[in-house]
């Protein structure tokens, strides 16, 4: 096993300004020792695929509170497939009616976290998927 | 220290009480001797500067709160027969919500609008939609409140464009437009341009309501939304009240006489469910205020002093868990709010953690502020908690709390340079992170979330906003840009040029853009031209 740091890009797609949630989980993970790579808002999807690919992270968190998460999820998620050769695990947060999420978790966002979600149940969700995927990996 | 000994002596079931609002330990009880000297005499009459214990002799013995509930979705016709239903319902106010395109200077066809044309608010792109929104309601006869920050003096000057072409005498139009940029950088984040021209268009349009628009208030100085990115409630108060004397000195120093504005600048501030603390906080704010107006900026005029606001119910506070659970703590939120004396009070719809509301969930919440009205009885006698102990010590906490707040942001050089600093921010921060952080260990309980839980709950039934909205409104918007006067426009986004170059109130060169039917991107972009665009620095 590498000693690498699992390296985190969270970031908030479109026109939303409420990065309460996105900030307390960005503080969070770096003190459960993760690398985290804070891009902030207003961002468009481009953006964000760019920073993705060039921070080489492992996770890539979106959040977005105004609705406009059925639009701009998606399509975060397609370019960085598009650009990317590697494995990126997808996590997404914020005001999202639950009769979207299986869209959601089609278009390639493997979870949702909803309001009230414990930062521990979030990083503990990033340890255990990496750690199969880079199980994975090794094969 | 007697308290202490007491404590050991009775079996409590926690090993200490605290306060949320700056965690100081709370007694088990509070007599006459907690009041300290001197303080009890501020506490005059109703109406009698400080004002503690209301603005008006009558309080709501005289006239109710405004019930005004914030909403705006979809389509300029969608959103007009939303408000026409509240109006039937017995809404006294309006209150809209712009989608963020509008409030962050984008056209609904710019590539950064998509997927968020008319989720956060109604899509307002020109004077045309403006004009469609009111229709059939005379707006010389409502009050109207517009959350609008950054694109204020745009979306000002359509609504007075609007007005005029019902007939309306500008000069009479009564309502609010929030125009508070400092609190923007802090939390909101709906900035377009940078702190020293953005100051410039707040005070341009504060100069222009205080000239041409005398019932309007120019500015609500917003303390909601740091709390709800994570302010305590000292912390609110703090940094509200010292954005509050950003405003007021930067009027001062373009020249205006303090009484010549201030009684129209009015103030926004969260209510959360700890009753008591948030009824001490409307209190020693309304006591801070006066003083800060009256001994600090001389001003002699009691309305100078006196601080009116409205009261939103927390949206942090509401629960994705057991959504109904969150009709009982707007309740309490609502009753803090009107024991606390505001002016005016929009109460949450209890899906809001979920979705948008729905229109059920939207008259609930209404009627949720008539029972209190109505049926409560804390109506019928001003500043009902006033003289109980622990209010009284709670309120003399808050504002000595706040007062630190705002003697450290004076020693920065005042709010401006705190938030350049990150000062404000970064104090926010540490305390949304405590805050998660009580939760996650459950010291800090919510119920149906970190304890009470239950494993499956019915949804309810959430609005849905269509992507259909979206493409009615970018073809609305460039079927706009081919029939009016494109030559015309050319010309007075020119003058907004000029006039944003140049010393002067830019609201004149606004209004005749918006009557030239120039788009809110438009606008901004001749803006953006002379004034560049801020860009964050993330402070975590």
């Amino acid at each position: 096993m590498t000693e690498r740091k699992v390296r985190v890009l969270l970031a908030k797609p479109g026109l939303d300004g409420h990065d309460r949630g996105l900030k307390v989980l960005a503080r969070g993970l770096r003190d459960a020792g993760m690398e985290v790579i804070y891009l902030g808002l207003r961002l468009t999807p481009e953006q964000i695929a760019e920073a993705a690919l060039e921070e080489d992270v492992d996770v890539v968190g979106l959040s977005c509170l105004s609705g406009a998460h059925m639009v701009l999820f998606p399509k975060t998620v397609s370019l960085i497939r598009e650009k990317g050769g590697r494995n990126i695990l997808f996590i997404g947060g914020g005001i999202i009616p639950r009769k979207d999420i299986p869209a959601l978790e089609g278009a390639g966002i493997t979870r949702v976290f909803g309001p009230g979600t414990p930062i521990e149940e979030i990083a503990d969700f990033i340890t255990e998927n990496l750690r199969r995927w880079g199980v994975d990996n090794q094969d | 220290m007697s308290e202490k000994k007491e404590n050991r002596e009775l079996p409590e079931r926690k090993k200490e009480f605290r306060t949320t609002v700056d965690g100081t330990v709370v007694n088990r009880l509070y007599t006459a001797d907690d009041a300290e000297e001197g303080r009890q005499a501020d506490s005059a009459l109703p109406g009698e500067y400080p004002y503690t214990r209301h603005i008006m002799p009558g309080g709501y013995r005289t006239r109710l709160w405004t019930m005004r509930q914030y909403a705006g979705f979809a389509t300029v016709e969608e959103t007009n027969k939303r408000y026409k239903y509240l109006y039937e319902q017995g809404q006294t106010g309006f209150s809209v919500a712009f989608h963020l395109p509008t409030q962050e200077g984008y056209d609904s066809d710019h590539p950064l609008s998509a997927g968020e044309v008319g989720r956060c608010g109604v899509a307002i792109d020109s004077l045309e939609d403006m004009e469609r929104l009111w229709e059939g309601i005379p707006l010389a006869e409502v009050s109207t409140s517009m959350t609008i920050n950054a694109t204020a003096p745009i979306l000002l000057a359509m609504y007075a464009a609007a007005a005029q072409k019902q007939g309306a005498a500008i000069s009479r139009l009564m309502g609010t437009v929030q125009n508070d940029i400092l609190k923007e950088y802090i939390a909101r984040n709906t900035y377009i341009f940078g702190p020293v021209p953005s100051m410039r268009l707040v005070t341009d349009l504060c100069a222009y309501c205080a000239q041409d628009m005398p019932r309007w208030n120019s500015i609500s100085i917003s303390g909601y939304h740091m709390r709800e990115a994570g302010a305590t409630a000292i912390q609110e108060a703090g940094f509200t009240l010292a954005n509050g004397i950003a405003y007021v000195q930067a009027m001062i120093d373009r020249g205006m006489a303090v009484d010549s504005f201030a009684p129209r600048f009015s103030f926004f501030f969260a209510a959360y469910t700890n009753l008591l603390e948030e009824v001490a906080k409307f209190r020693a704010l309304r006591r801070i205020w006066a003083k800060i107006m009256k001994e600090r900026f001389g001003a002699s005029d009691p309305k100078s002093m006196m601080l009116r606001y409205h009261v939103q119910t927390d949206g942090f506070t509401l629960t994705e868990q057991q959504p109904t659970n969150n009709i009982v703590r707007v309740t309490l939120q609502a009753l803090a709010a009107v024991l606390g004396g505001c002016q005016s009070l929009h109460t949450n719809s209890f899906d809001e953690a979920l979705a948008l509301p729905s229109e059920e969930a939207v008259q609930v919440a209404l009627r949720t502020q008539q029972i209190i009205a109505h049926e409560s009885g804390v109506t019928d006698t001003v500043d009902p908690l006033g003289g109980s102990y622990y209010i009284e010590w709670l309120t003399d906490r808050i504002e000595d709390g706040a007062m630190r707040y705002i003697n450290e942001i004076d020693k920065m050089g005042g709010a401006l340079q705190a938030i350049e600093k990150g000062y404000i921010q970064r104090e926010i921060a540490a305390s949304a992170y405590s805050y998660q952080r009580a939760v996650d260990s459950r010291e800090q309980v919510i119920v149906g979330v970190n304890r009470f839980t239950t494993d499956d709950e019915p949804s309810p039934e959430l609005l849905e906003v269509g992507t259909e909205v979206e493409k009615r409104q970018i073809a609305n918007v460039g079927r706009l840009k081919q029939e009016r006067d494109n030559q015309k426009v050319g010309e007075v986004l020119d003058r907004v040029r000029d006039a944003a170059r140049k010393d002067g109130n830019i609201m004149p060169a606004l209004i005749d853009a918006v009557k030239a039917y120039a788009t809110v991107g438009e606008i901004s972009d001749a803006l953006r031209d002379v004034f560049g665009e801020y860009r964050e620095t993330s402070i975590l």
